[in-house]
């Protein structure tokens, strides 16, 4: 184990926030600004005075928050790397190693899919969630580094983990994506969004990616499980032993294979289908905090129990 | 006309066929799914007594009453219940009975030939209608010949169908389910799981009697284990000072099979193999070496004790049961690698490691129970029926004083708990998972989509029509009117 290795980490993580701060705080100035009263305020005419949404004069700081973001994501990559070196294995010993990683994935998702997309509604939300992952990660769950119990040294443990974060990462954008959804749908029902909310798609769209979310990922997700069997059985001398956190990686696949079976196969759509994705994610995130911190059984790696 | 609705007569065939097409229809199935879903929750809260035996007994003495109701529906052993059984069982007969129909329609459609092409093509997506320019029929032949469509030719039109793979995908992704669960079943009824405490220098050799717990598969045999030795030469566990989390451990061994001999290592993540049976290093733990004497300094016990440990710097506890002496005496002890005195606990371990071992004590004397026939648990005492001698602690090579005799720690040996799975079946289950990932990849990402030519005098219309949604498909349109064109 290397100190100064583990210090610098932690000097990333610090930065990585400060820039995710800043990106958020462009962000934020950026939604507020782009709202604009129409020209014509003190028209006497009595049409309807709308508030309207123009996004070109915010350009550059839309940039600037993106640029901000990305630094910030360089960053956390470093500290993760650094972190790696510091223990000598992969740096997902313990729950705050998986959760610097989960927001890692979580922003290169959103900037690699901004590549190809116009998502730039999310940013706000993105970086407000990792800086929030981060600061619980660095305050309530942070460990010293240290070199991994026996059971843990297996390449499948490599592959098991990190595929399920891309998954966790992906599923929780899928939620955030249908809960957009559920939040809009208020609106339009009751009449029109709100301004800012003007430049979020439109809901048959967040309909629709949502469930390319979940599509894209289920079959990672089934391989991530079939991964952590294989692993188990080598190390355990059982590939399926219903440990809680196993019992739990079943439930959210279960509910994750009626999601798509209600999509697919009986034409659920919108606010159903909204609602079953995010309790399928739910499970998840159940899985991940719950059986970490509190549950019992071979998979509480979180390392907060230990002195 | 008369109102009355007719009623079919169902009879018991018909009863029977129509509870067969009730379970086998998809809304069956997936409800199964649900509920095979929500009863493995309280399996993930309540503790279980396939994975830790020792919560169970807690839960039972802390919450009597509710434990015995809890035991009666069966909910300390959740996933071996009837009624988990009974879901899982219904699924595997309803996804047979769903998907095997499917697949011979499925393999039957994938040699026919697409269905004819449709009077009116102008209803369909990315119609389009243009002057004939040339043998249009013959060009989006080879067209589609060069993409791999399969096609109905008539005299005026093509019908093109592409994308079988997709319900291929689909249909392999649940038949592979059925295989998971053929390989889960099998390996219950054909192979065996056993666990035996060897302390180091000992000799393992594969008979019943030599396990603590044995279970085997329903239809296994006693002598179905194969004819194998293993003898712990030595177990080396290293610890990081700083936390005191275990490293690296690695137990030494000579094996014995078929008449080979072999110096092996087992290590955490890598078992060893016996044809299809693996043995696997989960758990270690101290034996002290102890000698009793009674008060002639006759030797009334020696040997090493193995002792449970407690807590990750390995504080174990155990008893020392001395039936032989006169009267019969125990120790209740506990066994600290490294002791440390604290004020407020006692005697404590500060670490896992042998840097200062020490063995407390206190001493009983009386009816051990060994002959009352009540199985005991050989690392506690009832001293219900004896008699406290007092209180005392021994370091290694150091012999203690009692009224009636003399206790001495001549050493310290490690064990290893090795467990012993011979599961067959496991192959399929990962068959299974592997034909279940390709299958999804093949059934999510594929896209299944006809396209339709047809000739009319001078006019040349094309169409076509994704079955899910199949992006991609008004580019391909776009490519076969080009070449027409
Ligand atoms: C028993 C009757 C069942 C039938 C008839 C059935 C049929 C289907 C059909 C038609 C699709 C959509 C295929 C497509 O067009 O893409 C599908 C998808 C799916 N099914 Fe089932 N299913 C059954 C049971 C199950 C069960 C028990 C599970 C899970 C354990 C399951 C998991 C899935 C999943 C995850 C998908 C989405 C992935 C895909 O499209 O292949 N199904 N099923």
């Amino acid at each position: 184990m290397n100190t100064t290795w583990a210090y610098t980490s932690n000097y990333f993580v610090y930065s990585a926030m400060a820039l995710f701060t800043l990106s958020f705080i462009a962000h934020t100035f950026e939604t507020a600004w782009a709202v604009r009263a129409p020209e014509n305020a003190d028209a006497t005419d009595g049409t309807l005075l709308v508030k309207t949404l123009d996004y070109k004069r915010t350009e550059k700081t839309a940039r600037i928050a993106t640029a901000f973001m990305i630094l910030g994501t360089l960053l956390l990559f470093a500290a993760i790397v650094a972190r790696g070196i510091s223990a000598g294995h992969a740096p997902w010993g313990n729950m705050y190693e998986f959760s610097i990683t989960g927001a890692f994935a979580f922003s290169l998702a959103y900037l690699v899919a901004l590549r190809k997309y116009d998502l730039r509604w999310l940013g706000l939300f993105i970086s407000f969630s990792v800086l929030i992952t981060l600061g619980t990660a660095i305050t309530l769950l942070y460990r010293n580094s240290s070199p991994l119990v026996p059971a843990l040294k297996s390449t499948w443990l490599l592959i098991h983990v990190s595929t399920a974060i891309i998954c966790g990462g992906t599923f929780l954008l899928a939620n955030v994506i249908a809960g957009a959804y559920l939040y809009l749908e208020r609106f339009e029902e009751a009449g029109a969004r709100p301004v800012w909310a003007l430049r979020i798609p439109s809901l048959e769209t967040l309909d629709q990616l949502s469930y390319r979310l979940v599509a894209f990922v289920f079959p990672l997700w089934t391989f991530s499980v079939i991964a952590g069997a294989i692993w188990a059985e080598s190390a355990w001398g059982r590939y399926w032993g219903w440990d809680p956190k196993e019992t739990w990686a079943f439930i959210t696949w279960v509910a994750y294979a009626a999601y798509l079976h209600a999509r697919v196969t009986v034409g659920w759509r919108g606010r159903r289908a909204a609602w079953l994705c995010i309790f399928a994610g739910s499970t998840f995130l159940f899985n991940y905090v719950y059986i970490n911190v509190w549950g019992t059984g071979k998979h509480t790696y979180s390392g907060l129990n230990q002195k | 006309m008369s109102n009355e609705v007719e009623i079919p007569e169902l009879g018991f065939f018909g009863l029977l066929r129509f509870a067969w097409r009730q379970l086998t229809s998809m809304r069956t199935a997936l409800i199964l799914l649900m509920m095979l879903g929500i009863a493995s929750v309280p399996g993930s809260i309540i503790p279980q007594r396939i994975s830790n035996p020792i919560a169970v007994r807690d839960f039972f003495e802390k919450h009597p009453g509710t434990s015995a109701i809890y035991d009666k529906l069966s909910l300390f052993d959740v996933y071996g219940s009837p009624w988990f059984s009974a879901i899982y069982i219904l699924l595997f007969i309803s996804l047979i009975g769903c998907v095997l129909p499917r697949a011979v329609e499925h393999f039957h459609a994938m040699r026919a030939q697409p269905p004819a092409t449709p009077r009116n093509l102008n209803r369909m997506e990315h119609h389009s209608l243009f002057a004939a320019n040339g043998d249009a029929l013959k060009v989006a032949e080879s067209w589609f010949k060069k993409n791999r469509f399969r096609m109905r030719i008539t005299a005026d039109s093509i019908s093109a169908e592409k994308g079988y793979l997709r319900e291929t995908g689909n249909l392999l992704f649940h038949l592979s389910l059925i295989l998971i669960l053929v390989g889960v079943s099998f390996g219950s009824l054909f192979g065996m799981q056993g666990e035996a405490i060897v302390n180091t220098g000992e000799r393992f050799v594969n008979v019943p009697t030599s396990y603590d717990t044995l279970t085997l598969g329903k239809l296994t045999k006693d002598s179905d284990l194969s004819p194998f030795t293993i003898t712990v030469d030595k177990f080396i566990a290293k610890y990081d000072p700083k936390t005191n989390m275990p490293q690296d451990y690695t137990t030494y061994v000579t094996t014995t099979n078929k008449g080979v001999t072999k110096k092996q290592v087992i290590k955490v993540n890598s078992p060893l193999t016996f044809g299809s049976t693996r043995v696997y290093l989960q758990a270690n733990g101290y034996s002290p070496i102890v000698t009793v004497r009674d008060s002639l300094g006759n030797v009334s016990f020696q040997g090493p004790v193995t002792f449970l440990p407690q807590d990750g710097n390995l504080r174990s506890i155990g008893a020392i049961k001395v039936p032989d002496a006169d009267p019969s005496v125990g120790f209740v002890a506990s066994f600290l690698p490294t002791f440390e005195r604290t004020k407020t606990m006692g005697g404590v371990s500060i670490y896992p490691e042998l840097l200062n071992p020490r063995l407390l004590f206190s001493i009983w004397s009386g009816d051990l129970g060994l002959d009352s026939g009540v199985p005991q648990s050989v690392y506690r005492i009832d001293t219900k029926k004896m008699k406290n001698l007092g209180l005392g602690s021994v370091g290694v090579g150091e012999t203690f004083k009692y009224p009636g005799g003399t206790i001495t720690l001549e050493g310290v040996e490690p064990w290893v708990n090795l467990q012993f799975v011979d599961d067959r079946g496991k192959g399929f289950a990962l068959a299974g998972g592997v034909a279940a990932i390709l299958g999804l990849l093949t059934s999510l990402y594929g896209r299944r989509r006809r396209i339709w030519v047809r000739v009319n005098g001078s006019q040349v219309e094309v169409a076509a029509l994704a079955k899910n949604n199949a992006p991609g498909l008004e580019s391909e349109v776009a490519n076969l009117v080009e070449s027409i064109k």
